[in-house]
């Protein structure tokens, strides 16, 4: 309730426009980081258990997963950059 | 409420400086000198041995990068007849990795890569190489038709394909792989600010009570650097093997 009442008193368009963008930026991340959340868990579960089922094939897995980790990692980084740019540019 | 004001995080202009050292040479034109410098030297110095007696010191570190980078880069993701490669991947990896340790040295504190100039050369120099070495391999036709038609797809299909490989080949990879490497420093950069802001506020509070409680922070501090080794070596890691990659697949193409 207190967060609100601030946000009503806050009138100037200076004080406005720094409270939405650090909410936008706080937005931005947080939805940024579910999908490659969700992305990198199941990619290293799915690898771990390769990994457990062939133990020799365990070098190839685990490049290929590194690989995968950067791609669904981007998405995530990109949130980030985004999150820097509403906030600090 | 002076708690509150004491952990107001620095601006953006504060946390990402690069001074000039000597007048015309900022901080981060000194760290990737340097990072040139000992890379080189590494190398240099582990040359001069006698290769016959078992490698000791400096030069095992050269020869373990070595081994690191052909079994582990090129032979899992380009093949053996591209081991030729392997020079060019190592002295990326050491130059990315050199870079990035610099955010967690003293004194330096600034990892170089934080700053979005080093990041975008270093992935233009890829992107120059991957388009070259594919149209060196391949011709420049044959490039083209083996990166925007990928075989295997529906005639009709490729309306929609070809544009998406176009995006994705020549804009979408460059982008990614500067900013993969440059937030992912930055993150680490500001994680470890935020930390030692909220330590610093907790040490200087005015509430006697709270000055114990800084040791939280710090351990989080102590454990983040430590974290931070290992980002700094994934993301030399990454980058390299992504780089790897897309060389790869522009001088062995898919049938």
């Amino acid at each position: 309730m207190e967060a609100i009442s601030i946000l009503a008193q806050a009138t100037d368009p200076a004080d406005l426009k720094n409270i939405s963008a650090a909410a936008g930026a706080g937005y931005a991340y947080g939805l940024a980081a579910i999908g490659p959340g969700i992305g990198i868990g199941y990619l290293v579960g799915k690898s771990v258990e390769a990994m457990a089922r062939q133990p020799e094939a365990a070098g190839m897995v685990r490049t290929t997963m590194f690989l995968g980790i950067a791609f669904t990692e981007a998405l995530a980084l990109i949130g980030f950059v985004v999150f820097i740019l509403l906030k600090f540019a | 409420m002076n708690l509150v004001y004491a952990l107001e995080f620095p601006e953006i202009s504060e946390v990402l400086v690069w001074p000039d050292v000597v007048p015309g040479f900022n901080k981060i034109f000194i760290i990737t000198f340097l990072a040139v410098l000992v890379t080189v030297l590494i190398f240099a110095l582990a040359m001069r041995k006698d290769p016959m007696v078992a490698p000791t010191g400096v030069r095992n570190v050269a020869e373990a990068s070595v081994d690191f980078i052909e079994d582990g880069i090129v032979m899992q993701t380009m093949g053996r007849d591209a081991l030729g490669w392997t020079p060019f991947l190592l002295s990326l990896f050491f130059f990315v990795l050199f870079t990035n340790i610099t955010g967690i040295i003293p004194t330096f504190q600034m990892p170089a890569n934080a700053r979005m100039a080093g990041p975008l050369i270093l992935a233009l120099i890829v992107w120059v190489v991957y388009i070259a070495a594919g149209i060196k391999h391949q011709g420049l036709g044959g490039y083209l038709k083996s990166s925007l038609f990928p075989p295997g797809v529906p005639k009709a299909l490729y309306l929609l394909v070809t544009p998406i490989e176009f995006i994705s080949t020549f804009f979408v990879r460059p982008f990614s792989l500067a900013v993969r490497l440059f937030a992912n420093m930055l993150a680490g950069h500001i994680l470890l600010v935020t930390f030692a802001v909220l330590t610093d506020a907790l040490i200087t509070a005015d509430t006697a009570a709270l000055i114990p409680v800084a040791i939280l922070p710090f351990f989080m501090l102590v454990f983040l650097t430590a974290f931070e080794v290992l980002v700094c070596f994934l993301q030399a890691y990454i980058f390299t093997i992504l780089a790897a990659v897309y060389i790869g697949g522009s001088i062995h193409p898919e049938h």
